[in-house]
């Protein structure tokens, strides 16, 4: 099967029937890391699934999906993630490089990261493929500097603290039980789901990232990085 | 009519899936409080017995303690399973964190497919489970137990009693999930006033009527048990614990105590104690606690003393019950976890030191550590002699010497004292189980569980040299006048103050200085043929001890 590369990039307004949540946190640099890769990790334990192994008449069984305890070093705050180091690799990828703009913007350190959720339609020849979004996640971030250690302790307390928040927003909006793509035949699997990693299934997803410039109005700098498709063989 | 609809293979899958979302509901929750990160793996197979397709281990003292709270019932409309978390300090204080709720309503959803969406929205809704109990406030406390508190948990079922949380709890909603019999829902209400350090006068009231006990936790399953040993990295993280550790951790944590008593934490209001709900004199309140205490985890019963907390012993339902509960109930022995085939190993970090020498002197099968003080009731003393005094030196030894920190303390307060159980048979961790079996049920098979070290151990150390003084000498100062702090300098002839001076500036080793070295040297060089001569007249006999080491 040929691998086109999904036509629209994340959408900045979520397209019609996408479900769109907004998270904000203000974070210190070191912290940058941690604090996203908590919350998209606790999204996509939401998101993924055990592998699917069909069987004949349709039927499929499921794999087993794990989970680990991770800790974070610069904030006070643990999370629970999908037992996975492909998907870690991947999510960290992503949030390192978003660090890396941020730091490098020489802006306030303003700047956001999308975790959206697609589903593929396939199109015929000469159309690519479309991708529809059906959830996005937006984790606009703010990067403060503190002075002293006091203050960076304090930090460490409330952004836990803020996290935990977090954790449980996402949670709720998870428990709405609202639009999730149905259940694809064997044949449809990858339209839906992401396949490609050995021991965990997650929904399609893509990762984007934003650096808002110091004005904050409008978008200067769009840097966007398709990590699925950097990652899909 | 709620039932007409569906059918009755679907009320069927609907009531096991109920049932065993129940008991995977308790099993996350309390791992998520014993202390430890848990970790698990994923396994792309499904392999048929982890429930919701997710990961879930099963510590079969929390599925049997489940199952009794359950007493075969459902959560239903007014008939909700609770698993309350509750603290403990060291003085025996306790406090109620959290109560997790998992209740049932009337609101219908007729619509739905049982075995395909209500599945899935209850494995959605385990894993925001999951999530949730790293967030709320008690998470954090658990993590650093051990020391001066432990966690302890007790599952009832029926109505949901929140009144132990203090004024002001907050509650979080997990998720609900509706199925054609009715919603369910799963919350959390937890005590936002964690005022440990409150000057108030606690209450002394007796204890919870839950108490905590041991269990009988025997591995008699062969190591191809389904279930995935929990490593998912070597190194820190541990697997999640197995069977053991939910019992009384009183000795450890009680030796720790450096709060004066003032400062405890009220205890269950009376009125609590008072009117228990009827279905909770069966269930226990365990303590919840990592794999560092496996060598105290024998040490069962807690036998809280009524002189320790103020109390007539006839107000104390608790030593009766205790009693009864000696001889009556499961004399169960708890095992320290072990290696896949059971022989459960010392724990290779002891706390300190003599504690070490104490446990190397036991045999492996001693991870069965029958550790206790010296109990004062009477009905105690016969087990006491069952115990391990032969092999582990005397309990009251090992005790004051595995927790050297505030012995003196440990050994004053009686409440600290722990009674063992009543173990006829030896090796008793091996004999069957009789817990009653469910032919379809994937919960029989116990995990594995390997050799883990617990980050509480760590902490044990990390934390455990807290008193030593951090007297760092600093060459860029001249100390003038020393006086430190706290110190009384007008009783002793030696006091803080001259101790320290002098031990800043130790005399020489007299082995050190060289005249006497060389002359010590000579002496030895002389008596060597005399001391060769010897040993070669014994050599049958270190032949025959390394023979043994062999």
């Amino acid at each position: 099967p040929c691998r086109t590369r999904c036509c629209a990039p994340p959408a900045l307004t979520p397209a019609m029937n996408c479900r769109a949540e907004v998270l904000e946190v203000s974070v210190e640099g070191r912290q940058v890391e941690e604090a996203m890769l908590a919350v998209l990790h606790t999204v996509l334990l939401h998101r993924s699934t055990g592998k699917f192994h069909y069987k004949k008449e349709g039927t499929y069984s499921i794999g087993t999906v794990g989970t680990q305890d991770v800790d974070c070093d610069f904030i006070d705050f643990a999370y629970v993630r999908v037992s996975s180091e492909e998907l870690d690799r991947a999510l960290r990828k992503a949030v390192g490089e978003f660090k890396d703009a941020l730091r490098n913007s020489g802006s306030d350190g303003m700047g956001q990261i999308s975790l959206e959720f697609y589903q593929k339609k396939k199109s015929r020849w000469p159309f690519s493929d479309e991708c529809i979004p059906w959830e996005l996640w937006t984790i606009k971030v703010n990067v403060v500097n503190l002075a002293n250690e006091q203050e960076r302790q304090i930090c460490r307390e409330k952004v836990g603290e803020k996290l935990c928040e977090k954790i449980i927003n996402i949670v709720e909006v998870m428990n709405r039980h609202e639009y999730l793509p149905k259940m694809p035949t064997q044949s449809e699997v990858d339209n839906v789901f992401d396949t490609s990693l050995k021991d965990v299934q997650p929904y399609l997803y893509k990762i984007s990232y934003q650096i808002t410039d110091s004005l904050g109005t409008s978008v200067t700098t769009t840097m966007r990085r398709l990590i699925k498709d950097t990652l899909a063989l | 009519a709620m039932d007409t609809d569906l059918s009755s293979q679907d009320r069927k899958d609907l009531d096991k899936f109920i049932k065993f979302f129940a008991l995977k509901t308790v099993q996350v929750i309390v791992q998520a409080r014993l202390g430890e990160k848990i970790c698990t793996r994923s396994s792309s197979s499904p392999t048929g017995s982890d429930w919701f397709n997710l990961a879930i281990k099963d510590i079969p003292e929390v599925t049997h303690e489940a199952k009794k709270a359950l007493a075969g019932q459902l959560p239903a409309v007014g008939r909700s399973m609770c698993v309350e978390i509750s603290l403990k300090t060291s003085e025996g204080d306790s406090m109620e964190l959290e109560i997790w709720c998992l209740e049932m309503n009337e609101k219908c959803d007729k619509e739905i497919k049982v075995s395909y969406t209500v599945y899935n929205r209850l494995s959605l809704l385990l894993k925001s489970l999951l999530a949730i109990t790293r967030v709320t406030p008690a998470y954090r406390l658990s993590r650093k137990q051990g020391h001066e508190y432990v966690i302890l948990y007790r599952i009832y079922f029926g109505e949901v009693q929140l009144s132990g949380l203090g004024e002001g709890f907050q509650t979080v909603r997990v998720g609900t999930v509706g199925t054609p019999v009715g919603t369910i829902t799963l919350s959390c209400a937890y005590r936002i006033n964690l005022a440990f350090m409150s000057t108030r006068q606690f209450e002394r009231t007796p204890p919870i009527m839950g108490i905590i006990i041991d269990h009988f936790v025997d591995r008699p399953y062969p190591s191809s048990s389904p279930m995935h040993p929990c490593n998912y990295r070597a190194g820190e993280d541990n697997g999640a614990v197995y069977p053991s550790v939910e019992d009384s951790q009183e000795v450890c944590t009680t030796s720790f105590s450096t709060s004066p008593p003032s400062q405890c934490v009220f205890t269950v209001t009376k009125a609590h104690f008072q009117t228990p709900p009827p279905v909770v004199t069966d269930t226990l309140k365990v303590p919840v606690m990592g794999l560092a205490f496996s060598h105290q985890l024998s040490s069962s019963r807690l036998s809280y003393q009524p002189a320790a907390l103020g109390v007539g012993s006839a107000d104390m339902g608790y030593p009766v019950l205790f009693a009864g509960g000696l001889n009556a109930a499961h004399p169960h022995q708890l095992i320290g976890p072990g290696k896949e085939g059971g022989v459960p190993p010392i724990p290779s970090q002891p706390a300190h030191g003599t504690q070490a020498d104490q446990e190397r002197m036991c045999t492996p099968l001693d991870g069965v550590h029958y550790s206790a003080a010296t109990p004062s009731s009477s009905e105690d003393t016969e087990t006491v002699s069952n115990s391990s005094e032969g092999k582990c030196g005397s309990p009251h030894d090992l005790l004051e010497t595995i927790f050297i920190r505030k012995v003196g303390a440990f050994v004053n307060k009686p409440i600290n004292q722990v009674t063992m159980a009543n173990l006829d048979i030896p090796f008793a961790m091996f004999a069957p189980k009789n817990v009653e079996l469910e032919d379809n049920d994937p919960m029989v098979n116990p995990p594995d569980s390997p050799e883990t070290e617990s980050p509480l151990q760590g902490s044990l150390h990390s934390e455990g040299s807290s008193g030593s003084s951090t007297g760092n000498t600093h060459d860029d100062f001249v100390m003038i006048d020393f006086k430190p702090a706290f110190s009384k300098d007008d009783i002793l002839p030696m006091d803080l103050g001259t101790f320290y001076r002098e031990f800043q500036n130790p005399p020489q080793l007299s082995s050190l200085s060289i005249d006497i070295g060389a002359q010590s040297m000579a002496e030895d060089l002389d008596s060597l043929p005399e001391k060769l001569a010897v040993h070669e007249k014994n050599v049958k006999e270190f032949d025959a001890f390394v023979e043994t080491l062999q």
